[in-house]
């Protein structure tokens, strides 16, 4: 018998907008109205300022170890803009311009940062959920939480964000393959940044793309120009559009690069050339659409001057809201732990501060000290 | 009242809830079509249908992380882990995220899910399908641990842990599915998590135990003839101290008894906290009889690695001897 081919197949590749500015009209025109640009524009404005100023302020101690998002902010974006305001974004944690435009607040992130839960305490109208830092096991819960809306006969869809290197973890593919045979609507989004902090790309993957990753798990895959915002909601449209009415997943991968360090505590020019770097940089998802406004006459200087002031203002607001929101008290660590909290916890909770963990209170000879306490934490 | 054995009791909890309250759902590794490797989900899906009671690709992390997502999205999944040797998996999204999301979230996303795993040995079963790792989750943060010891119990602990707004992780000791039937009411009914069960009284000596080692107990106590009393906590985390607290302070004595290996067993937590509250009421150091600080051996010298009644009469002689 002659050997015949089981399977064949191709990975389209998306890129509507290039680092040039080449523009595909055949597959750009209408997909983003002038004024939606704008706007995108001035919200991936936003998040690069944000990220200096979140540097400056790690860096002054003002907040812990921060994870830069420049270089990649059209990737959440795109999808957040394609998205229904309904549809779930379970993220990992370089999807701050996705976030924002959803409605999450600017000093919920901020407050993460700053070491403090109630940054994520979001709430549920945004539909996202908070920062993800294990990696990876995020796709897992996107993949819930689209089930139950499918459960519940919603249309409601999920669209979850994770990095190259995720994609070598267990909970990608177990998440793929959940979604895949049990239909479940979910968008895969890989941003391939081509950095595991210092681990390239090729240690993650050996195929040709990460996209047909996806095709293991027959699931349609793209991959996109990441760092064009018409591909990336060219991309999630047509995704969005199959999960919608087919209740089936779709992987994406959205080439990106990261611009800076993994965070604030990582040196990346250690493993990294400079060159690498510069081309990137000139591949910056902002300054071909910037160029490409300015040609539609829809941008010009004095707008972008406009803007770094509106922009300054906004994360100085935020800034500031997250700087003075009230100290937390010093027992609120045990007070979300379960719904009702065991008595147990409870009396480590009023103890914490009068008596040594593990001293029954109830033996002590005077207990009056520890009644007003309880009383006081009540 | 229908006499069940805990397989039927579990079984008519789930049907239960399910038949209550629509958010409800099973999944796991043959759950559905079979009716679980244990019979414990046996006619569910059949009566549920395939959207309620789900059979999964075979990927434990992936049950559990699909779980949390169905539980933040409002619904209260209870997913199965076919045993407890394979809970490995999904170690991480049981204590990464399952335990925390509540806290982390300072509330806006509860998680509530109820984890089925039959555990511990007994059974001849191969290897890695006998192991009881209670303890490992009672020092999670975040969850609560339940492990029943009777068929009435388990259909009340797991209509509770079901209805609970935090994750329960739900021990069923497989040694016992079958060993004994008993009275259960067909009617619903929650016991409290968090509270223990007095399962004899007695003025001697208080044994603590839950699981299938409760059963163990029982022999050791009626062999001894003397006047014991034992505690069976029915939950590992919150665990019932108070009820510890009294029985020793009557009974002076205390032997702990756990089918877990004995170094940070939960043993190890109820005998520190008998010395904090109870110091002075001993009148002999706290005992326990556990299993034994190695791997759970093959089914050949399983019997030989448990507690058994002989090996906890011995404590009972030493520490009425002491």
């Amino acid at each position: 018998m002659p050997i015949t081919t089981a399977f064949k197949t191709e990975i389209p590749r998306i890129s509507i907008l290039d680092e040039h500015g080449n523009f595909d009209e055949k597959l750009g025109k209408g997909l983003i109205p002038d004024a939606d640009l704008i706007k995108l524009y001035e919200a991936m404005f936003t998040c690069r300022r944000l990220d200096d100023v979140a540097f400056r302020l790690q860096r002054s101690g003002r907040m812990g170890t921060y994870p830069q998002n420049m270089g990649q902010e059209a990737t959440s974006l795109g999808a957040a803009y394609a998205l229904d305001k309904k549809d779930w974004l379970v993220t990992c944690y370089r999807e701050n311009c996705g976030l924002f435009w959803r409605g999450v607040p600017m000093e919920a992130i901020l407050l993460h940062w700053m070491g403090d839960e109630r940054g994520n305490a979001m709430p549920r109208e945004h539909y996202a959920t908070p920062i993800a830092v294990p990696i990876g096991t995020q796709m897992l819960h996107a993949t819930g939480l689209a089930w139950a809306a499918k459960y519940r006969g919603e249309k409601q869809i999920a669209c979850t964000f994770f990095g190259d290197g995720a994609t070598s973890e267990g909970d990608f593919h177990e998440a793929a393959n959940f979604a895949a045979n049990l239909d479940i609507p979910v968008v895969f989004v890989c941003q391939n940044n081509f950095w595991a902090i210092s681990v390239p790309g090729r240690i993650q993957c050996s195929a040709p793309t990460v996209a047909q990753r996806g095709i293991a798990y027959g699931m349609p895959c793209m991959q996109v120009d990441g760092n064009d915002i018409f591909a990336t909601v060219y991309a999630m449209r047509e995704a969005i559009e199959r999960a919608r009415t087919e209740g089936k997943p779709t992987f994406i991968e959205m080439v990106t690069y990261r611009l800076a360090d993994h965070t604030t505590a990582d040196d990346a020019s250690r493993y990294r050339d400079k060159a690498e770097v510069d081309m990137w940089r000139a591949r910056d998802p902002m300054i071909r659409v910037r160029k490409h406004m300015e040609k539609l006459k829809l941008w010009d200087d004095k707008k972008e001057a406009a803007l770094l002031e509106r922009a300054e203002k906004l994360i100085g607001e935020a800034v500031a809201r997250a700087e003075n929101i009230a100290a937390p008290h010093s027992a609120d660590f045990f007070n979300s732990m379960y719904l009702e909290l065991p008595p147990d916890l409870a009396l480590q909770r009023d103890t914490m501060q009068t008596h040594s963990l593990g001293q029954d209170p109830s033996q002590l000879a005077n207990t009056d000290h520890l009644n007003r306490v309880t009383e006081q934490a009540h | 009242m229908a006499n069940l054995n805990m397989v039927q009791a579990i079984n008519l909890a789930l049907i239960q809830e399910m038949e209550k309250d629509p958010r409800v759902l099973l999944l796991g590794e043959d759950v559905g079509a079979n009716g679980g490797v244990f019979r414990v989900t046996e006619g569910l899906q059949k009566r549920f249908g395939e959207k309620r009671v789900v059979d999964t690709p075979l990927a434990e992390s992936g049950i559990i992380g699909t779980a949390i997502g169905l539980a933040m999205g409002g619904l209260r999944p209870v997913p199965e882990i076919q045993f407890d040797g394979f809970l490995g998996p999904a170690y991480d999204q049981i204590c990464s995220h399952a335990a925390r999301m509540r806290t982390r979230t300072r509330g806006a996303f509860p998680v509530p899910l109820t984890i089925r795993i039959p555990v511990g040995g007994g059974i001849h079963a191969p290897e890695l399908h006998s192991d009881s790792p209670e303890a490992i989750y009672a020092h999670t943060p975040g969850l609560k641990v339940v492990m029943p010891s009777s068929p009435y119990d388990a259909k009340g602990l797991l209509i509770a842990s079901i209805r609970d707004p935090d994750p329960v992780m739900f021990f069923e000791p497989k040694r016992i599915y079958r060993a004994f039937r008993e009275e259960v009411p067909e009617d619903e009914y929650v016991l409290p998590i968090g509270k223990a069960r007095t399962v004899c009284e007695g003025n001697e000596l208080t044994i603590v135990s839950w699981g299938a080692s409760v059963v163990q107990c029982m022999q050791a106590i009626e062999k001894s003839g003397k006047d014991i009393e034992l505690i069976d906590l029915r939950t590992i985390y919150p665990f019932d101290i108070d009820a510890i607290e009294e029985s020793v302070k009557k009974t002076g004595r205390c032997v702990v008894v756990h089918e877990a290996p004995l170094t940070c067993g939960f043993g190890a937590e109820i005998s520190a906290r008998i010395m904090e509250r109870c110091f002075l009421h001993l009148e002999a150091p706290v005992q326990r009889v556990s299993g034994f600080d190695t791997i759970m051996p093959y089914y050949k010298l399983e019997l030989d690695y448990m507690p058994d009644a002989s090996r906890i009469g011995r404590a009972i002689d030493d520490i009425m001897a002491y």
